[in-house]
């Protein structure tokens, strides 16, 4: 593969790959690539190829969407729909969703094209949280990949934006009515609400401009800056090289796995064909967004069931559980808290999440590079903060199913909504503290297999008549795993070089304290000795 | 129904079994003999006076309880003078009706009389007093137009019952059933008659002609399979939500495994 | 430092000592025992089943052709569904049938490439990991003074620090000059209109008559049955052209009912805008626009199926569940000569969501 450039004249036998390679390097000097990353290590987890998922789907939205654009007419004007689909035929409706209607009906393949768009969708975003859920966990976020963190959680945002700008596309009732929530909760802002709205939609709701505008942002604004961003996002990963587990071998100084070429090659686009082919399989066999049900939009109609898109409903969740009566006049103003508070819960939420790896270091100090990946359970505060935060979300995203819980489950709306609006106050709290503690739990469990090896199950009766059961113990490679993690303690208070404790100061060992106060330090060498020569008392 | 009718669910829960029992040693050895013929009869001459008062038969043997031996209301169950047969039709004809149990709203289930006790009873209580009587079979039988159909329904129904009809919730509990498997007759009445919360779609909010259509839509989304494949019960963005987090990244999530699993 | 590109099968630990020496930096509170245990260095390397067992390697690359033919074989299967099941019937089955056999022969040829690329990496090409070595990724001192002395030099001839006048004048050049782009931003929506006017009137005025949604047949008062519930559209509404019609609608759509008129508690300053137990309110929730549809006819609650805010009918409309704060608007309706329901003005106030302007 890789044959450098070179002034003496050919060996006399050469096959055709050495001289095609040769041909294309001396005109592009790809060869310094391929010598420098071919062989680079890519440390194999299965949680590593999570952010592969969400890049390989995304490949689908690029492709399937373009056949989509070759299609689509993105014109609010109005026709009468002549196409195959008997319940809709004559019905006015705008160009937009006719011209939708025509790609499910009328253009063979063009229904499952879609499907697969609108299924890549959903799936891209989920693979993004994902993803980012387990460079939380693992700590995958610390120094020097903060940066990164704040790249991705970009691209879940944008990731987001693309997928409601999608949905709002074929201007069907259920998107419609989706577009007509997004103008109330617009309109509920202070000062800028009534005009964002009416600049929006270009005048009154629902206007005749929308789903241009959105088809604009959906197919070139956005999606140039989710693949600049993820170009970015992955240069990083090259520049960084991939985090890995403790093990044996593995060194916070070195990256051990398979190489790019041939095996991560092999697995990387073998996997990529397997999420297309996955995606595939789910686009022939299962519907998604029918708008021939939900027909155009009508500002009068509505579906039982009104919901967005998984990824969009954490917010709609959240205005569900405001109780009655959170808005006031006040000044001659409308102050809409009914739609504030979501909205100030949801960014203090998404400010916390993108500022975490900033803050985690503040309060640690510690300026080291980390590229040994945290199990879950030697980071127990970071986890337990990571399942409240888990919680929070999911009590949101529950409430936006609401009306769905009660009918599948023969309860009351009202009742789910007041329960999770319990949960989405206490559960995280509850989610913490277990969390927590299992996490210590995990590490004594972990601190006991190294001092005293796993039980083996083997009972054996002692000259004495004593019986005990032997403890197989650990071979190196399997303690190192056990071992190798850092523990942190809680900062003392010092005073500044002036002899002042400041309030920073003050408020990072508080914090300090809250992370590190319970902590089970790895065993050392001088503790499993110490266990040794009293087992060999017994 | 209303607060009063609730109080009805308190009997005994063999009570209606054993008044059933009752009902059907009265009345059911009649009807199995003379079956056929009687159908053919009752079609032909519906209101026939025999027909009626084996309705009242089966009435006071089975519904007078909470309605009244008259069919006059009690404290436990509304006066039925004046609703008409196509209500007993519908209530009775898909088991809503003798209510079995207390709950949010009279629960659907197997119907408790063959069609021809059901007839029986619709044209006694139709007997009483004036009120929608069952539809006829060209309002029923799916030959209307579709897509106006469609239109009526997402305006008026689809709030409740979803745009394919799949149902949906109510406040405290209710819910508005799913329409799939309903039949025509029994989706008319409903909208003429209103029954537990739903409101009353007459003849002149929603004209015959159109009720036509709207079943006609329904039996063209019944008989018509999505194009795209399952359904996930027709009920939009959330079951799609959920399919896509366990089923499709659950199997990615496992092929992860596989990849990087170390071969032996 | 050893060399990047350590490449195959070479398995030596990484020289420790050394690298702690370059990636040095306050560890902060992290505890580093003194005793602590080092890294055993890698294990030994286990040959899989198809390294030892050539029948085994045989049956594996068996599969992985398999595979890939299976996959030739779906890509052919997709072009031969594309043209076994057309769709120009106007059926819908045809569709299903088209959409399912297409997907599904595209399905098995990316599958088949999946699997067989995969399995060909997992079994038959060579297991042995490579190593990289990492540098800290601020590179070199050499490097960073570099940097630092390409900077100062560019500031120094170019005089930016020194030069303040100029600088901060371009500064302010730099600070302006988006401002026209976020003014050029005020054509998204139409000059000469207002929002706040337009969101404080609806179509309706002194005798416009409540018709049916969507034939736009006007309704009588004997029409509406207890019970009922009729989804209303102004008089004209339809004679709009579809942009403005929707725009009208939106903000028009009105739910009429009739109610046994002891069960309504009505305003004394409210009497007479029902008629007889009849009553209109705008179908637009307060909370975030949803129509507000489900009507419950023993209840009297009116439900909006986007947020479940719940609206009591027999109470003016007022909100008893949900986030939802104010009441539907009522639209007062009288009945005009012919017997026809009319409204007696506009809504008294605007329609729909909360804005800022409102009071």
């Amino acid at each position: 593969m890789t044959t450098a450039p070179t002034q003496s004249p050919a060996p006399a036998k050469r096959t055709f790959t050495a001289a095609a390679s040769e041909y294309v390097n001396d005109r592009t000097g790809l060869a310094v690539a391929i010598k420098g990353l071919g062989r680079k290590a890519f440390p194999d987890h299965w949680s590593f190829l999570l952010g592969e998922v969400a890049l390989f789907s995304f490949i689908i939205i690029l492709l399937s969407g373009t056949f989509l654009t070759f299609f689509f007419q993105a014109s609010m004007a109005s026709v009468h729909y002549d196409g195959s689909y008997v319940p809709l035929k004559g019905v006015e409706m705008s160009v937009a969703m006719a011209s939708t209607l025509d790609i499910s009906f009328d253009i063979r393949g063009g229904l499952f094209i879609r499907q697969m768009h609108h299924w890549a969708a959903l799936l891209f975003v989920a693979a993004i949280g994902l993803h980012m859920l387990r460079v939380f966990f693992t700590g995958a976020f610390r120094k020097p990949r903060e940066i990164n963190w704040v790249f991705g959680f970009i691209l879940f945002i944008l990731a987001m934006a693309e997928g409601f700008t999608g949905y709002s596309l074929p201007d069907d009732l259920l998107s419609g009515n989706g577009l007509r929530i997004i103008d109330g909760m617009l309109k509920g802002m202070p000062i800028i609400g009534t005009w964002s709205s009416f600049l929006f939609f270009g005048g009154e709701f629902p206007g005749t401009a929308i789903v241009g505008r959105l088809y604009t942002l959906h197919i070139l604004l956005l999606p140039a800056l989710v693949v600049a961003l993820i170009a970015v996002h992955v240069g990083y990963v090259f520049i960084h090289k991939h985090t890995q587990f403790a093990g044996p071998g593995r060194e916070p100084t070195n990256s051990v796995g398979p190489p790019i070429l041939p095996i991560y090659a092999a697995k990387a686009g073998g996997f990529m064909f397997l999420i297309w082919g996955v995606v595939s399989l789910i686009a022939a066999l299962f519907t998604i967004n029918p708008i021939w049900n939900y027909g155009p939009y009508d500002p009068s109609p509505v579906s039982a069931g009104t919901q967005p898109d998984w990824y969009i409903g954490f917010a709609d969740g959240a205005l569900r559980l405001i109780p009655p009566g959170w808005e006031f006049v006040w000044l001659d103003r409308t102050w809409s808290f009914n739609i504030l508070v979501p909205l100030i819960a949801i960014g203090i939420f998404i400010l916390l999440v993108v500022l975490y790896p900033f803050i985690e270091a503040w309060i640690k100090g510690d300026k080291r590079e980390h590229h040994i990946a945290d199990r879950p359970r030697n980071a127990p505060t970071r986890t337990a903060i990571g399942a409240a935060g888990v919680t929070f979300y999911a009590g949101l995203w529950a409430a936006a199913s609401s009306d769905l819980i009660a009918t599948h489950f023969h309860l009351t709306m009202e009742g789910v909504i007041h329960a999770l609006q319990a949960i989405v106050i206490i559960g995280p709290i509850i989610a913490y503290f277990i969390t927590k503690r299992v996490c210590l739990a995990l590490q004594k469990k972990d601190r006991e297999i190294v001092l005293h090896g796993y039980e083996s199950g083997r009972i054996v009766k002692l000259p004495g008549g004593e019986f005990i059961e032997v403890h197989q113990p650990l071979d190196e490679y399997e303690r190192w795993r056990l071992v190798s993690y850092n523990s942190y303690q809680p900062l003392m208070i010092r005073p500044n070089a002036r002899g002042k404790i400041t309030v920073g100061q003050r408020f990072r060992a508080g914090m300090s304290r809250w992370f590190f106060e319970d902590r089970i330090a790895p065993v050392t060498r001088g503790e499993l000795e110490a266990a040794h020569s009293t087992q060999q008392h017994h | 129904m209303n607060r009063s009718k609730r109080r009805t669910g308190r009997r005994h829960p063999l009570a209606t079994v054993a008044l059933l029992a009752l009902g059907l040693v009265f009345t059911g050895g009649a009807y199995a003999a003379l079956n056929t013929g009687t159908a053919a009869q009752a079609e032909a001459e519906p209101t026939s006076q025999q027909t009626i008062d084996e309705g009242k038969k089966l009435f006071q043997a089975n519904c007078a309880t909470c309605h009244g031996l008259e069919a006059q209301g009690t404290g436990s169950g509304p006066s039925l003078i004046g609703v008409g047969a196509a209500s007993v039709d519908f209530q009775v004809g898909t088991g809503r009706m003798p209510m079995q149990m207390q709950g949010p709203q009279a629960q659907q289930k197997p119907p408790q009389f063959t069609d021809e006790q059901v007839k029986q009873l619709a044209y006694y209580v139709a007997s009483l007093g004036p009120g929608p009587d069952i539809p006829a079979d060209h309002l029923v039988n799916g030959g209307g137009d579709a897509a106006n159909g469609a239109e009526l329904f997402r305006i008026n129904c689809a709030m409740c019952h979803n745009v394919a009809g799949a149902g949906g919730a109510l406040t405290e509990g209710k819910f508005a059933p799913p329409l799939t498997d309903v039949s025509g007759v029994h989706i008319y009445e409903a909208m003429v008659t209103g029954p537990q919360n739903m409101p009353v779609f007459n003849d002149l909010n929603i004209t015959p002609e159109d009720k036509r259509d709207i079943i006609t839509y329904l039996q063209y989304i019944q008989d018509n399979r999505s194009p795209g494949g399952f359904e996930l019960g027709s009920l939009g963005p959330v079951a799609e939500g959920l399919f896509i987090w366990i089923f499709g990244l659950g199997a990615i999530v496992a092929i992860t495994v596989w990849i990087t699993a170390k071969s032996n | 430092m050893a060399q990047d590109d350590h490449s195959g099968t070479e398995l030596a630990a990484a020289d420790s000592s050394h690298a702690a020496q370059e990636f040095a930096g306050s560890t902060g509170t992290a505890v580093i025992p003194h005793d602590a245990f080092t890294n055993p260095g890698f294990e030994p390397h286990r040959p899989r089943v198809t390294d030892e067992d050539p029948k085994r390697q045989k049956r594996a690359q068996r599969t992985v052709y398999t595979l890939f033919y299976l996959s030739v074989l779906g890509s052919v299967w997709a072009i031969a569904a594309y043209m076994l099941f057309p769709i120009e019937s106007n059926d819908v089955g045809a569709v299903r049938l088209n959409n399912m056999f297409v997907g599904l022969g595209i399905a098995l040829a990316l599958l088949g490439i999946g699997f067989g690329a995969v399995h060909w990496g997992k079994s038959l090409m060579t297991s042995a990991e490579a190593i990289d070595i990492r540098h800290p990724i601020s590179g070199s001192q050499a490097t960073q003074q570099g940097a630092v002395e390409v900077m100062q030099e560019a500031d120094e001839e170019s005089g930016f620090s020194r030069r303040t006048i100029i600088r901060n004048s371009l500064i302010g050049a730099l600070l302006a000059v988006p401002l026209p782009a976020v003014v050029l931003f005020r054509g998204l929506a139409p000059q000469d209109q207002l929002p706040v006017e337009l969101l404080s009137h609806t179509m309706w005025a002194q005798g416009t008559r409540l018709t049916l949604d969507p034939s736009g047949v006007p309704i009588k008062a004997s029409d509406v049955t207890i019970g009922s519930a009729f989804h209303v559209i102004p008089e004209g509404l339809n004679d709009l052209e579809h942009g403005s019609r929707l725009e009208e609608k939106a903000k028009a759509a009105v739910l009429l009912m009739r109610l046994d008129p002891s069960e309504l508690n009505e305003a004394p300053d409210r009497t007479s805008w029902s008629y007889d137990g009849i009553v209109a309110y705008s179908k637009i929730c307060t909370h975030v626009g949803c129509p507000v549809a489900l009507y419950e006819q023993h209840t009297h609650h009116l439900l909006c199926p986007c947020h479940q805010s719940q609206f009591d009918v027999a109470n003016h409309c007022e909100v008893i569940f949900g986030p939802a704060k104010r009441p539907l608007p009522q639209l007062p309706i009288a009945v005009d000569d012919e017997g026809y329901l009319v409204a007696q003005s506009d809504f008294t106030e605007p329609v729909g969501p909360s804005f800022w302007e409102r009071n």
